[in-house]
C-alpha cells in the first residue's frame, strides 16, 4: 500500500528559471511605437492603443472617463449603432477604459477579421464627434448606475478610503458624483480628446496570431499622418492631501447586515526599493488564500467570506489597503484581528516553512501569469508604460527568491505600525 | 479543434487528457456530478457548503492548500445548480501534487467538526454579501420560487434559507460525501504540459484504489409546462424600478437550446443588440437592459432584466419589451443578423479556448453532457440553426403563458 500521508517530491520555486519572452518592436511612419508579442497557437488577436489620457489630466472630474467612453459613440461617418453593429457582426470586442494615468482602446477579434475591423477602429480613434444626445444619455445612465452603487457598502468604502489617503482634489482620491456628471459638456470632452488622443502620445500593443501584413495595416490606419497634431503633455506630481483623522465609521444603510472594513496606509511607489519586498510581505499578510488574514479571520473565525490586502499600482504614490466585508457585529473584532496580525509580523520573524511556501506560491503564480501572448504583452505593457524594463521584472523575482525573514521583519517594523493606518467601517 | 484522449479506470473514474506542450503549466480538474438540484428540499445549500468543506483537510492530508501552494499551485472551485467543479493550476513539473491532493479528498474527507463550524459561518457571510446586503440581491431567490413549482431549480445554489446551512450536521455531510463524491460520479480532466502515458500512470497510482461507489441515478421531477403567466411585485429600498422577465426554455442537451441561445444574443448580446439599441438608446426607457440565461443542464430560464429610467412607468417599459419580443415572433430575422450572432458564438468559443483552464474545464463539462467530443462539435450546432427555426422558437418561448415577471419597485 502506498503511503498517502507523504507528499510527492516537488520542484522548488527557486529552481524555476523564469524568462520573460522578449517583444518585437516596430515604429510606424509617423513614429508611433508598436510592441508585438506573436503566437501562432490560436486564431485570435488583441490590439491595444494606449494614451496618456487618464483622470490625472482632467480639469473637470470625469472628463477622462467620459471622453474615453464616448469616442466609440459616433464619428463623422457613423452612428454609435453602426459602429457597434460593425464590431458585433465580426464577433469582435472593442473595450475602452480610463485609468488614473492612461486610457485605452482594446480590440479583440479573430485574426481573420483584423483587416476589415481596422477602418472602424481608426474612425473611433481619429474621428469621434461626441454627439450631444449620446452625452446626455451617458449622463442619465451613469447617474442611475451611481445611485445603485451608492447603496453598496463596499463601493462606498472604496471611495472613502481613497479620499482619506489622497484627498478630494487628488486624482487618486477624487470620486464620481451626480454633480460631476451633470457638469460634463461636449466642448470639454472634445478639447480633452484633441489634447490627449494624438499620434505622438499613442503607443500600440499587439498580441496573438497577427496577419502577416499587420505593420503595413497599422501604418495605413494609424501611421501615415500626424493625426490630431502634436501635443506635449506635462505630468507633474500633485501633492496629496491625506485626512487628519484616522478612524472613521459611516452608516450608509441602517438595515445593513455587513460592514465594509478598510484599513489602509500610504506606501512608496514601485520605484522605491521597499516596493518589491513589500510585495512578498503583503502576500504573507493578506495577498493569497493561505495568508495570515485569511487563515485567521475567515478560516479560524468565520467573520467574512474573504479578506485581502493589496498594494496599489498607482504611479506617483502607492498605498497598502486591507479590505473585507464582514458581519455587522464582527466588524470591530475584524479590525482588532487585522492589527494583531500586523503586530505579529513586527514581533515574530516569519517561520522558514511559511516563507518557503510563499516564495513557491508567488513564483508558480508568475509562471502561470506568463502563459500565453496576451498575458505576456500585458506584463510588458506594465513595464513599458512605467518606463521600466525586464531588469525590474527579474529584480522582483530575485527578491521573491532571496528575501530573508529578518528583512521582512524589518519591513514590518517600518510599515506595519497600527497607528499609521486609516481605518473605516461602512455599514 | 481540441485534441484529447479518454480512458476509464476500473473503479469507473473517467479521465480525459489534453496535451499542450506550449505551456509550462498543468491543470487538474475534477468535476463531480452533483449540484444544488440534487439536494433534499429541507437541506438546501448543501452542495455548495460541501464545496467549502472540501478545503478543510482530507483523510491523510491535514491541509489542502498549503502543500499545493508549496508546489507553486493555485486552486478554486465552484458549485452550480447542476455540478460541482474543483480545479488546480500548477507548474507541470509538480503535477503529482495535484493527483495526491485530489485523490485523497476523493478517498475521504477528514470530517472535522471545527471546519464545519467555521464554514457554516463563512457561507452565511457569503450569503449576506451576495444576496442580502446588495440592492436587488434577493431577486433570484424570488424569481426561482416564482418560476419553478416542481423542479429543484426553485432554490438557489447558496440555499433557500440561511437556517438550512446553520443546521447542517456532520452526519449529513458524511452521507452526502459517500453518496456523490465517488469515482463513478466524477470526471477527471488533466491538461497542459503532460503526456497521456504520464497521466495514465498517475491516475492509476493515486485514484485507482479508491472504492468505486454507487452510480448516482438522478431522478428529478421535471417542471411541468406553465399554464398561466406568473407575476410578482416587490417593493424595496432601492433607487430605481427594475423589471425582470423569465421564460422557460430547453434543457442543455435539447437541439432547440442552440436556437434559444442565439435568440438571447439577438436580444441582449453586445451593444448593437436589439434591446439595448431600441429600449436604451432610442426609446430611453431603460438605463440598462440585458438578456441572458445560465445554460442550465435541465430546462432553464431565458431572462430579460432592466432598470427603468426614473420617471418611466412600469407598464410602458414592459410594453416596449413585449413589442420587441413580438417582433421576433412576427418577423423572420435577416440573414445578416443571424450571421452576426453566429460570428459572435464562433469568436466567443475561440477566446474561451485560449485558456488551458477553460479547455480542461470544458472537456470535463462536455463529458458530463455525454461525451467530451461534443466540445469540438459545439459551433456546428449553432451554424446549422436557420432563421426559420429561430422564428419558430421565438413564438414558443415568448408565449405570455410561459412568462414569469417580477416588478421590482423602489420604495421611495
Amino acid at each position: 500500500m502506498m503511503n498517502r500521508t507523504i507528499a510527492p517530491p516537488i520542484k522548488d520555486a527557486v529552481d524555476f528559471d523564469i524568462k520573460l519572452k522578449p517583444y518585437e518592436q516596430f515604429t510606424l511612419d509617423n513614429g508611433i511605437p508598436v510592441y508585438v508579442m506573436k503566437s501562432e497557437e490560436q486564431d485570435t488577436l488583441q490590439l491595444e492603443l494606449v494614451f496618456p489620457a487618464g483622470s490625472w489630466y482632467e480639469s473637470e472630474v470625469l472628463e477622462a472617463t467620459a471622453t474615453n467612453f464616448l469616442m466609440k459613440n459616433g464619428t463623422s461617418k457613423h452612428t454609435a449603432q453602426e459602429i457597434n453593429e460593425n464590431i458585433d457582426y465580426h464577433g469582435a470586442y472593442l473595450n475602452r477604459n480610463a485609468y488614473h494615468e492612461n486610457a485605452t482602446y482594446t480590440l479583440h477579434c479573430l485574426t481573420k477579421h483584423t483587416e476589415v475591423l481596422l477602418p472602424m477602429l481608426q474612425e473611433v480613434i481619429l474621428d469621434p464627434i461626441f454627439p450631444e444626445e449620446e452625452l446626455s444619455l451617458y449622463k442619465q445612465n451613469q447617474k442611475q448606475k451611481l445611485a445603485v452603487n451608492l447603496l453598496k457598502c463596499d463601493f462606498v468604502g472604496n471611495r472613502f478610503i481613497d479620499k482619506y489617503l489622497f484627498g478630494d482634489f487628488h486624482p487618486y482620491g477624487r470620486v464620481s458624483t451626480m454633480m460631476a456628471y451633470d457638469a460634463l459638456q461636449t466642448e470639454g470632452l472634445q478639447a480633452f480628446y484633441k489634447k490627449h488622443y494624438t499620434y505622438n502620445n499613442c503607443k500600440i500593443f499587439v498580441a496573438g496570431n497577427l496577419p502577416p501584413n499587420t505593420i503595413a495595416l497599422l501604418n495605413t490606419y494609424f501611421g501615415s499622418t500626424k493625426w490630431n497634431g502634436e501635443t506635449n503633455l506635462v505630468k507633474l506630481d500633485l501633492p496629496i492631501q491625506p485626512a487628519e483623522e484616522k478612524k472613521f465609521r459611516i452608516f450608509n444603510d441602517e438595515n445593513g447586515v455587513q460592514g465594509a472594513v478598510r484599513v489602509a496606509r500610504h506606501f512608496p511607489n514601485r520605484y522605491h526599493p521597499d516596493f518589491p519586498k513589500m510585495l512578498v510581505l503583503n502576500t504573507i499578510f493578506g495577498g493569497y488564500f493561505g495568508s495570515r488574514l485569511m487563515s485567521n479571520i475567515r478560516e479560524e473565525k468565520g467573520y467574512t467570506y474573504g479578506i485581502y490586502s493589496q498594494l496599489y499600482n498607482f504611479r506617483q504614490t502607492s498605498a497598502l489597503n486591507i479590505q473585507t466585508e464582514a458581519g455587522r457585529d464582527v466588524c470591530e473584532a475584524t479590525i482588532d484581528e487585522i492589527y494583531k496580525e500586523l503586530l505579529r509580523l513586527q514581533n515574530e520573524p516569519v517561520p522558514k516553512e511559511e516563507l518557503d511556501l510563499v516564495r513557491n506560491y508567488m513564483i508558480g503564480s508568475i509562471l502561470g501569469d506568463l502563459d500565453g501572448a496576451f498575458q505576456l504583452i500585458q506584463r510588458w505593457k506594465n513595464l513599458i508604460l512605467n518606463d521600466l524594463d525586464e531588469n525590474y521584472f527579474y529584480n522582483n523575482i530575485k527578491t521573491i527568491k532571496t528575501i530573508t525573514a529578518e528583512e521582512l521583519q524589518q519591513l514590518a517594523k517600518q510599515y506595519f505600525t497600527p497607528g499609521d493606518f486609516y481605518e473605516l467601517v461602512v455599514i | 479543434m481540441i485534441h484529447y484522449n479518454k480512458f476509464t479506470l476500473a473503479n469507473g473514474l473517467r479521465v480525459i487528457v489534453h496535451e499542450d506542450h506550449t505551456t509550462p503549466m498543468a491543470v487538474v480538474n475534477v468535476l463531480y456530478d452533483v449540484g444544488a438540484r440534487d439536494e433534499n428540499p429541507a437541506q438546501t445549500g448543501f452542495a455548495h457548503l460541501f464545496e467549502h468543506l472540501m478545503f478543510g483537510g482530507s483523510i491523510n492530508i491535514p491541509t489542502y492548500d498549503e502543500p499545493l501552494q508549496m508546489a507553486g499551485g493555485e486552486n478554486n472551485a465552484y458549485t452550480t445548480s447542476d455540478l460541482t467543479n474543483y480545479y488546480i493550476q500548477l507548474p507541470a513539473e509538480n503535477i503529482e501534487t495535484g493527483f495526491w491532493l485530489e485523490s485523497d479528498r476523493m478517498l475521504s474527507l477528514a470530517f472535522d467538526e471545527k471546519s464545519l463550524d467555521v464554514q457554516r459561518k463563512v457561507v452565511s457571510e457569503e450569503f449576506k454579501e451576495h444576496y442580502i446586503n446588495k440592492p436587488y440581491g434577493d431577486v433570484w431567490h424570488k424569481m426561482r420560487e416564482l418560476a419553478y413549482t416542481t423542479h429543484p431549480y426553485r432554490w438557489m445554489t447558496i440555499g433557500k434559507e440561511l437556517s438550512h446551512i446553520e443546521n447542517a450536521k456532520l452526519e449529513d455531510v458524511k452521507a452526502f460525501f459517500f453518496k456523490y463524491y465517488r469515482p463513478v460520479n466524477a470526471i477527471l480532466a488533466v491538461g497542459g504540459n503532460v503526456t497521456v502515458e504520464q497521466v495514465k500512470a498517475l491516475a492509476e497510482k493515486w485514484f485507482g484504489d479508491i472504492p468505486s461507489g454507487e452510480k448516482y441515478q438522478r431522478n428529478l421531477p421535471a417542471e411541468p409546462p406553465q399554464p398561466a403567466a406568473h407575476k410578482l411585485e416587490i417593493k424595496a429600498n432601492v433607487p430605481l424600478d427594475a423589471l425582470y422577465k423569465c421564460y422557460h426554455m430547453y434543457a442543455r442537451t435539447d437541439k432547440r437550446y442552440y436556437a434559444a441561445d442565439l435568440i438571447s444574443d439577438i436580444l441582449g448580446g453586445g451593444s448593437s443588440s436589439r434591446l439595448h439599441q431600441v429600449l436604451v438608446k432610442e426609446k430611453k426607457l431603460f438605463s440598462n437592459i440585458e438578456c441572458y440565461h445560465f445554460g442550465s443542464l435541465d430546462a432553464g430560464l431565458m431572462t430579460i432584466e432592466g432598470k427603468l429610467v426614473k420617471g418611466i412607468k412600469m407598464k410602458d417599459a414592459e410594453k416596449a419589451i413585449q413589442q420587441e419580443l413580438e417582433k421576433l415572433q412576427n418577423e423572420v430575422i435577416s440573414e445578416r443578423e443571424l450571421q452576426k450572432v453566429k460570428n459572435r458564438v464562433e469568436s466567443l468559443l475561440a477566446f474561451e479556448d485560449m485558456s488551458l483552464l477553460n479547455r480542461a474545464n470544458n472537456l470535463a463539462f462536455y463529458e458530463l453532457l455525454g461525451d467530451a467530443a461534443l466540445m469540438n462539435r459545439e459551433f456546428e450546432n449553432y451554424e446549422v440553426v436557420t432563421a426559420a427555426e429561430l422564428h419558430e422558437e421565438a413564438k414558443l418561448l415568448f408565449d405570455e403563458k410561459n412568462s414569469n415577471t417580477i416588478y421590482y419597485y423602489a420604495a421611495n
